[in-house]
């Protein structure tokens, strides 16, 4: 393939981000949202066309004889020479996941930036300060997304992940005049930043263990039977380290699982896994698109995408898929149960991201190409993509309402539907599809990832139905009391609430379609972890569709017993069990903790103490050793009396004295 | 009587005994510049000795104290421009007075 | 004597100072410094791109340029000049921030007399990095450091006088432990019999220092120039010393003469002294190690502007001797790659730091809040220098930490399945570590002192940068940049150095 379309794609946003960054503030608001979403729009050809290229085109480089996809590095060149074996590079890898995520990533931003043109401005059409920011940093984060997506080398996608954090830093704080807007970007900064270093010194342990980089290397040859017979490439300078019978062990695991674990933690990091979440829900701080983009549909899947691009390394040490699968089963269960009882419906929705993102990492967790050729990989990506897209949407639709009422609570909301037709049926396909009722999306995803988890372990197949009926709960459980509920005689606003622009319901209409279609995608045809093609109505599991439906279902009726209007059950049932619902209520305490340790700890017990032992101890040495030398000094002045008669006494004694030393060393 | 080195070298001697006590004991500095100088005279002496008999055919010696002379002379004339000006400044010119310097 | 272009580096600042001390007024005084600034930073481009022509051609001699002329022969003192991939790095460096100090002192009181100093002190940095003669190398060395006292004491401001008289004595004090060393590296520079040298390279070539003086000139020279590393516990002159200069004096400080001390680290103690440098590492190691994260904590909690980044150039500064000390290329590659990074990034915080307190009065981050709706050049440019700090890719800091952590976890594990122990690797991560503790006081920094709400009313009349202001900045950020997209360019420069010579002669690695 040639190079021209891989770097334009990668080029454009960039390029966007420089010229609205440094020229945005010279130029009208309306042409610096053209600018930026016709920028956007042209990438996501050039996506599309290269995923198309991709999937369809059938050429030797893409798919072998037997049709298996096969991943073909576009281009790569040196970024940094570390040592003879060790070269950084960046470039553009393209195969089945990566090409699927251009899909999503272009899609989702394309929307977004549409979105953005409508959502930036209040009802009166005065444009938000800084939109020309907001788009230079939109594109820098589309242009770090993608980078990350395409890398061709682990270290390449530290580059980018890096990247993705810092502009997710930039957007959560684009109202930086908000205090809590800074201290939510500081905080998703700093705790991604944390998990980072374990990504880091997963990397590190990787790299000198293998001795390279490259994903391709890392991950050429299939596994046969997921334990032993693995030979990784074998290329000259390349240590062949699973030959090697010295693999050195610490604390009982092999230095490969340690290293996965590592790097997992990173992906925990981004992903928002229990317990490094906390981040997620605060970023909820940015403007609604940024949410609906970076901490829903895009740069919150990175972790998964992570551990599916090093998923033939991860099969090799199942412990380590083990550790996946639990992380993702607990957070899907703590997310679904916070999610239950918040009452800001961004809040909502991200703790539906966490357990759903939780859903992708249970599904990559219980994967094994023994039970239906690796289903479970499979599932995870689909439903990475079908989440991507509904949950943008609901994102998306919840942006309308915010802008619409002025409040993040639904409180302030209740019986909208009469208003804003157009936000509320899209808005109910999103619910529809994240809950898992056939024909949308969400339902063919989900399904598959039950199916998998079946042929992991009964407990944990029972374990994500039941958090599969919590999520059309809790969603639904958002949806009747926005759209339904009682109905707000006298509105805050100065208006009634009705649909937006154009520019903002197209997006919402866009996607709610493709979440009622995606569904019927086969997949399997595409995206498997080895690149085989396998159809996917083979492994459809009727038993299983048919249960996790009805769970479903019953999840809704739920819901719609209890919040279609209003009554007085929910609050009898707050008051049965108030203390699950206070720790649900307060996501289980995790902020109150963690700032306990940073700020008691870190800041109290470590950072102020040593500042204290700099100040008093090391530099009261140093300032220690000048006041005694200035102390001798002048204890030595009082000699010197200004008397010049007792000097000439002591200059003739020393004489005398001197002398007789002289002459009786002389005499023997 | 055939007059020896010691003979000028007593004198020499005792003249330098009376400098020095004079410069430790009197307070009054023109007092102290006469010892000092009755101590240096007593340098030249012993120079002018010690070159006349010990080595009578060089005059380094001579030289040397003719040097000094000159020294003294200058360095008395410095002094004494000192202590005029001591004089003029405190009215006194006793030299336990005199401790300024040592700050 | 002036065919050799290495010299002009010795002489344009030399002109700078005559030309200065004829200047009459203001205009006539930033006339001469931004020229004679200019001029450097073009000579020591040219510098670089011929001394890639001439690697490039093969030429394979460890220093190229070479030169020298006899000063004092009884001691065999000579002017010896010559440079290889690191002395350009860090001249290219130091003109730089020159340039950028000049622009950022535009409007100093008693302009003729600061800019004598600045430049004097600029004269003993170019010297040093073009010496290869010990003595002459030290000499420089003390005239860098001599003008630093009056420019703090007269030009600084809060406790100027007690900062300036600490920094200086620490200094001199770390200076008489380096001269003990280079008397004693002289005194063994030669084998028994043959004339003695002060040139490194007859005395890396000689290599007659035996282990038992290398036990004893190592920690000397190591000292000596760490204390100007500011290695722990070494350092408490950086925050004082930092605090009250004045802005270019706190940038070329900071900047570049901190690099010396990393630089003469790596050009005469480990470099003359490879055995003894591997076997007392370990002292080194862990103090160095305790430098990066101590420093990094420190700065948590601080709260003057200053203190927070003279904290953080301890822990940077910190990260370059350990990584040194790995005895490893990559780590040594990512030790000078650090010292360029941290010498541009600092200098701009330092910049900025200058002008916001230009404005403000204050550098209690405390008390001012907002900035960012108020100076929004100077905010977005202490976001982009904050970044670079606490490793963003595409700026230098990540560049150089990366090189350096993967360099010494290499080395960490090479040591540790030789049965040498796990120090390396233990330190390499705690280390590793600090990335997370710079995101925390960057952050800090960044959201109490920029976001927010404006705290101070009277701060709303304020104004943003002046072209001089930005002209000093987006040098310094275009700098940081090009080594941050660009690496391997950098890294090339360096690179060859170490593979080709110093290996032999440590003969490790």
């Amino acid at each position: 393939m040639e190079a021209t379309i891989p770097v334009l794609i990668l080029a454009i946003p960039l390029f966007m981000f420089l010229f609205l960054g440094i020229l945005g503030k010279y130029m009208s608001h309306k042409l610096a949202g053209i600018l930026g979403t016709a920028g956007m729009g042209v990438t996501l050809i050039l996506a599309y066309f290269t995923a198309f290229t991709y999937f369809f085109a059938g050429t030797p480089e893409f798919v072998d004889e037997a049709g298996q996809r096969l991943q073909c590095v576009v281009f790569n060149v040196d970024w940094l020479q570390l040592y003879d074996q060790l070269v950084i590079r960046l470039g553009f890898l393209l195969d089945p996941i990566s090409a699927m995520m251009l899909v999503v990533i272009t899609t989702i931003s394309f929307m977004v930036h549409l979105y953005s043109n409508g959502y930036m401005r209040d009802h009166h059409g005065v444009w938000e300060k800084g939109f020309q920011r907001f788009y230079a940093f939109l594109s820098l984060f589309s242009f770090s997304m993608l980078g990350l997506v395409v890398a061709t080398n682990i270290f390449q996608m530290y580059i980018f992940w890096e990247l993705v954090g810092a502009s997710s830093y930039l957007l959560i704080g684009f109202y930086y005049t908000k205090p809590s807007a800074v201290s939510a970007s500081k905080k998703a900064f700093i705790v991604t930043r944390f998990a980072d270093l374990g990504f880091l010194i997963g990397i590190l342990v990787l790299s000198w263990y293998t001795g390279t980089f490259n994903f391709t290397e890392l991950t050429s040859v299939p596994v046969a039977d997921g334990v032993s017979a693995v030979s990784l490439t074998t290329a000259e300078g390349v240590k062949n380290i699973f030959a090697s019978s010295a693999v050195p062990t610490f604390m009982g695991g092999s230095v490969m699982t340690w290293a996965l674990v590592l790097i997992f933690m990173g992906g925990m990091g981004k992903s928002a896994m229990m317990p490094l979440h906390i981040w997620l829900p605060d970023a909820m701080e940015g403007p609604t698109p940024v949410s609906a983009l970076i901490h829903a549909a895009t740069m919150v899947v990175a972790g998964v995408y992570l551990v599916a691009r090093l998923f033939p390394l991860y099969l090799m040490e199942p412990a380590s898929l083990t550790i996946v699968t639990v992380v993702g089963a607990i957070t899907a269960l703590y997310a679904a149960m916070v999610a239950c009882v918040q009452i800001d419906i961004k809040r909502v929705l991200a703790f539906s991201s966490i357990s759903q993102i939780a859903f992708m990492m249970v599904s990559l967790g219980v994967a094994t190409p023994d039970f239906h050729e690796g289903l479970g990989y499979m599932a995870s990506m689909f439903h990475l993509f079908t989440h991507a897209m509904f949950k943008a949407l609901l994102f998306l639709g919840a942006g309308a309402l915010i802008h619409a009422i002025g409040s993040n609570d639904y409180t302030d909301m209740h019986g909208l539907r009469k208003y804003m037709p157009v936000t509320h049926i899209t808005f109910l396909i999103g619910c529809l599809s994240i809950a898992g009722i056939i024909p949308f999306s969400g339902f063919f995803s989900k399904d598959e990832i039950l199916s998998s988890c079946l042929g992991n372990s009964t407990v944990t197949y029972i374990w994500m139905s039941l958090v599969a009926g919590l999520t059309a709960f809790y969603m639904f459980r958002l949806y009747y009391l926005i759209f339904w509920w009682k109905e707000h005689k006298v509105r805050e606003g100065h208006h009634t609430p009705h649909d937006q622009p154009w520019t903002m319901t197209l997006p919402l209409v866009i996607l709610a379609a493709i979440s009622c279609v995606a569904g019927f995608i086969p997949f399997g045809n595409f995206v498997t972890w080895n690149g085989e093609p396998y159809d996917f109505m083979a492994h459809f599991d009727w038993n299983v569709a048919t249960i996790s439906l009805i769970v479903a279902v019953a999840g809704i009726a739920v819901a719609t017993w209890l919040y279609r209007k209003e009554n007085s059950v929910p609050a009898k049932m707050r008051a049965a069990i108030p203390a699950l619902w206070d720790w649900c209520y307060h996501r289980f305490y995790f902020d109150e903790l963690y700032m306990f340790i940073t700020h008691k700890i870190i800041f109290g017990c470590i950072s102020r103490p040593i500042a204290w032992f700099d100040r008093h101890v090391v530099d009261g040495a140093m300032d220690g050793m000048a006041y005694v030398t200035n102390k001798a000094a002048y204890a030595i002045r009082c000699m010197q009396s200004g008397n010049v008669q007792m000097y000439v006494w002591i200059y003739l004694l020393g004489a005398l004295l001197l002398g007789a030393v002289t002459a009786v060393c002389l005499m023997f | 009587m055939e007059i020896t080195m010691i003979y000028y070298l007593i004198p020499a001697l005792v003249m330098f005994c009376c400098g020095l006590y004079g410069f430790i004991t009197r307070k009054n500095m023109i007092a102290m510049l006469i010892s000092l100088e009755l101590m240096l005279n007593a340098v030249d002496i012993n120079f002018v000795v010690f070159n006349r008999f010990l080595f009578p055919e060089q005059m380094e010696g001579m030289f040397f104290t003719l040097f000094a002379i000159a020294m003294a002379a200058a360095e008395t004339a410095l002094a004494i421009a000192i202590i005029i000006n001591v004089f003029r400044w405190g009215k006194r010119i006793d030299v336990s007075d005199l401790t300024k310097l040592k700050d | 004597m002036f065919s050799n272009i290495l010299i002009y580096f010795v002489v344009i600042p030399l002109l700078m100072l005559a030309g200065l001390a004829f200047c009459r007024n203001i205009r006539q005084i930033r006339a001469v410094a931004v020229t004679g600034s200019l001029v450097l930073t073009a000579l020591s481009v040219y510098l670089l791109v011929d001394y890639l022509g001439l690697r490039a051609a093969g030429a394979d001699a460890p220093m190229l340029y070479t030169d020298s002329w006899a000063w004092f022969k009884p001691l065999n003192i000579n002017l010896s000049v010559g440079v290889d991939g690191i002395s350009v790095a860090m001249l290219l460096l130091s003109s730089i921030i020159l340039l950028t100090g000049s622009f950022a002192s535009w409007k100093i009181d008693q302009a003729k007399e600061f800019f004598l100093w600045l430049v004097l002190l600029t004269t003993g940095v170019f010297g040093f990095f073009i010496s290869i003669d010990l003595f002459t190398m030290f000499m420089f060395y003390e005239v860098a450091l001599i003008p630093m006292y009056l420019l703090i004491g007269v030009w600084g401001s809060g406790n100027k006088n007690y900062s300036a008289m600490k920094l200086t004595l620490m200094l001199m004090g770390g200076s008489a432990f380096l001269m003990l060393g280079l008397i004693g590296i002289y005194y063994h520079s030669a084998p028994d019999g043959s004339e003695l040298t002060w040139n490194l390279l007859q005395i890396a070539e000689n290599g007659s220092i035996d282990k038992g003086w290398q036990y004893f000139l190592f920690p000397m020279t190591f000292v000596g120039f760490g204390v100007l590393g500011a290695m722990f516990p070494f350092h408490t002159w950086s925050p004082d010393g930092h605090a009250s200069a004045p802005t270019a004096v706190s940038m070329l400080h900071a900047g570049v003469l901190m690099k010396l001390g990393g630089y003469g680290c790596f050009r005469v103690s480990i470099y003359l002294m490879p055995e003894a440098a591997n076997d007392l590492a370990w002292i080194f190691l862990i103090l160095t190690g305790i430098s990066v994260v101590y420093g990094a904590f420190s700065a948590c909690v601080q709260t003057d502007l200053k203190y927070i980044n003279a904290y953080s150039s301890v822990s940077h500064c910190g990260l370059v001797l350990f990584a040194i000390l790995m005895l490893n290329t990559t780590a040594m590659t990512g030790a000078i790659m650090q010292m360029l990074s941290h010498g541009l990034m600092t200098a701009l915080f330092f910049a900025l730091i200058g002008m916001i307190y230009g404005r403000t009065h204050t550098r209690d981050i405390r008390q001012m809040g907002g900035l960012m709706k108020i100076m929004p050049f100077l905010a977005v440019c202490y976001v982009i220098a904050g970044m670079a700090s606490l490793g963003l890719p595409g700026l230098s800091g990540f560049v150089a930490e990366m090189t350096i952590f993967i360099g010494s976890f290499q080395q960490g594990m090479a040591d540790y399945l030789a049965g040498d122990g796990s120090l390396r690797l233990v330190f390499t991560i705690i280390a590793c570590c600090s990335i997370v503790i710079t995101a925390v006081y960057i952050l800090r920094v960044v959201g109490k002192l920029l976001l927010g709400p404006v705290q101070d009313k009277h701060h709303l009349e304020l104004t943003d940068a002046t072209w001089w202001e930005r002209t000093s900045t987006v040098v310094l950020i275009l700098s940081v940049a090009a080594i941050g997209c660009f690496p391997n360019f950098f890294e090339d420069i360096i690179r060859f150095t170490f593979s080709e010579q110093i290996f032999t002669v440590i003969g490790m690695n």
